[in-house]
């Protein structure tokens, strides 16, 4: 670590891709969906006559924010609720990401499984997906073989109403290779793959040319010997084509990203790699966990979506947007859990350390949970709480008045669009924003700020957290 | 009034922690059966 009058390290961000992949039809294997469903089927009619189409998904105002096409201040001068005032005109493609159909993520699970997982319906298969030449074909049956397969224990995966695949698991006995855990792996390995894949195309390089592939997904990889044992990266990097890449595995809760953007920047800046991929899939756990309150409300599920991302770093160039990684700061041990405490360690200090206030920093990206899944279950507009007490913070140091609270909120913070996907929501979602505003000098930097509940494994009471500047190189 | 009174607490992760509350209630003489922090996100 540095003190204010140590040369600046600085890490380049060559881009971002973000991606949601639309799947209605798979909440009901969301954690939250699966148990209730169980206790009471009655809910399930109602759960799939509230599940969304593409083309309202597409249009959702927030994932249209997430694929970079309305930033993030434009959002919050839309009307609400903004799953019923849907974008005119919206597209799947976004800036930086993309919005990707149910029957395309089932073509991508198909081309991406080596072991036999999944079996589609043969003409289900070839009338609304295509086959990846680049991989292996898939498995494909008849209804019959289907019915079967999920007669004999596979999860069921349907389009609608109607049944179109069987994944099964992996082991007979070992719960760390059921179908569900298979699934959820699956789907965090392809859905990452397609976002590193889509930002390679889009910064034109070439997948060989990647070093090391981190990712910070949500999921448990292993079996019963090693629970979690984990390197879903190198996996990722190798559906993508990045043949002389290895890669390994960061995990800190929705903390992972931004340690998982701290490991790769250091890996550059130490002269180990030079080009590195942070990447994570979307969570199949959490899709559909506020359903209760969403039916209850009469509103869409909005949690109908897995969100990935991929960053590519490597050294830093004249004048484009970095990683300042000598302003990294972690929330120690002895940190205490209080969001005031937090907010030292993660705001206050590390901009101390480069002899900077509160009030220096232009935006800053903390947890952007949409408020619209959020609030209707009573867990509050969280992007607001941070702010808020971010200024507090600030009136506690003098920088500003009491009075002046909601214009720091509203000024250096922005209304939260990402989906409750944990990870992802965590600061890492404005990364494409605040790269286009750094490169239109619209702010000279952003504080990227994110949370870990590790006190949820119940192995430790703390809470945990990490954050950096971004800021453009010197010119 | 609460002394010897027994109490769960469950604190959430952007407010007040589980285990500060504990200690507070544990000072107002409450018995804490029960402490957990949870993440509603």
């Amino acid at each position: 670590m540095t003190d204010s009058s140590s040369k600046a390290v600085r890490v380049g961000i060559e881009g971002v891709f973000y991606s949601l992949a639309h799947v209605p039809d798979l909440v009901r294997y969301g954690s939250k969906p699966s148990r209730e469903l169980r206790a009471n089927t009655a809910l399930e009619p109602q759960l799939k006559n509230q599940l969304r189409s593409f083309s309202a998904a597409t249009a959702y105002a927030p994932h249209q924010v997430y694929i970079g096409n309305i930033t993030p201040a434009e959002l919050s001068n839309l009307p609400k609720p903004w799953y019923d005032k849907l974008i005119e005109g919206a597209t799947s493609n976004g800036r930086f990401g993309d919005l990707v159909g149910q029957d395309r993520f089932y073509g991508q699970l198909a081309g991406a499984d080596q072991f036999n997982l999944v079996t589609f319906e043969e003409k289900w298969f070839q009338e609304h997906t295509a086959r990846n030449p680049n991989r292996k074909p898939p498995r494909l049956g008849p209804v019959a073989e289907i019915t079967a397969l999920c007669e004999k224990g596979a999860l069921r995966l349907y389009s609608g109403e109607r049944l179109v695949g069987a994944f099964e698991s992996g082991h007979a006995e070992d719960a760390s290779l059921t179908a569900d855990v298979l699934l959820e792996n699956l789907a965090a390995k392809v859905t990452a793959a397609h976002s590193l894949g889509s930002l390679l195309n889009a910064l034109k390089l070439n997948p060989e040319e990647v070093d090391f592939v981190i990712s910070c997904s949500e999921e448990a990889v292993g079996d019963r010997y090693n629970r979690g044992g984990g390197n879903l990266a190198k996996a990722i990097g190798e559906e993508v084509g990045c043949a002389n890449a290895s890669g390994s595995d960061v995990k800190a809760f929705c903390a992972g990203p931004l340690y998982g953007m701290v490991h790769g920047a250091s890996l550059i800046q130490s002269g180990v790699c030079r080009k590195v991929a942070v990447v994570a899939g979307g969570s199949l756990a959490k899709l559909g966990m506020k359903f209760e309150s969403h039916l209850k409300k009469g509103m869409p599920i909005l949690e109908d979506v897995l969100g990935s991302f991929a960053v590519i770093l490597s050294a830093a160039k004249t004048g484009e947007p970095c990683v300042r990684l000598d302003s990294t700061a972690f929330h120690p041990v002895r940190g205490g859990a209080s969001p005031q405490a937090i907010a030292e360690s993660l705001a206050e200090k590390p901009l101390a350390k480069l002899g900077m206030k509160l009030t220096d920093v232009d935006r800053y990206a903390v947890e952007l949970h949409n408020p619209e899944i959020t609030v209707p279950s009573g867990s509050g507009d969280v992007p607001r709480t941070n702010y808020l007490t971010l200024a507090a913070l600030a009136v506690m140091r003098g920088q500003i008045k009491k009075d002046q609270m909601e214009d720091f909120a509203r000024a250096r913070g922005m209304v939260g669009y990402a989906p409750t996907q944990g990870h992802i929501p965590s600061a890492i979602v404005y990364l494409g924003h605040a790269l286009d505003a750094l490169r239109n000098n619209e702010i000279k930097n952003a504080l990227f700020i994110s949370k870990g509940s590790l006190f949820l494994g119940r192995m430790t009471q703390l809470s945990d957290g990490c954050s950096f500047l971004v800021e453009n190189s010197e010119k | 009034m609460l002394n010897g009174k027994k109490v769960i607490a469950i604190g959430e992760r952007d407010g007040v922690p589980g285990p500060v509350i504990a200690e507070c209630l544990e000072g107002a003489g409450l018995e804490v059966v029960f402490q957990v922090t949870e993440c509603f996100v």
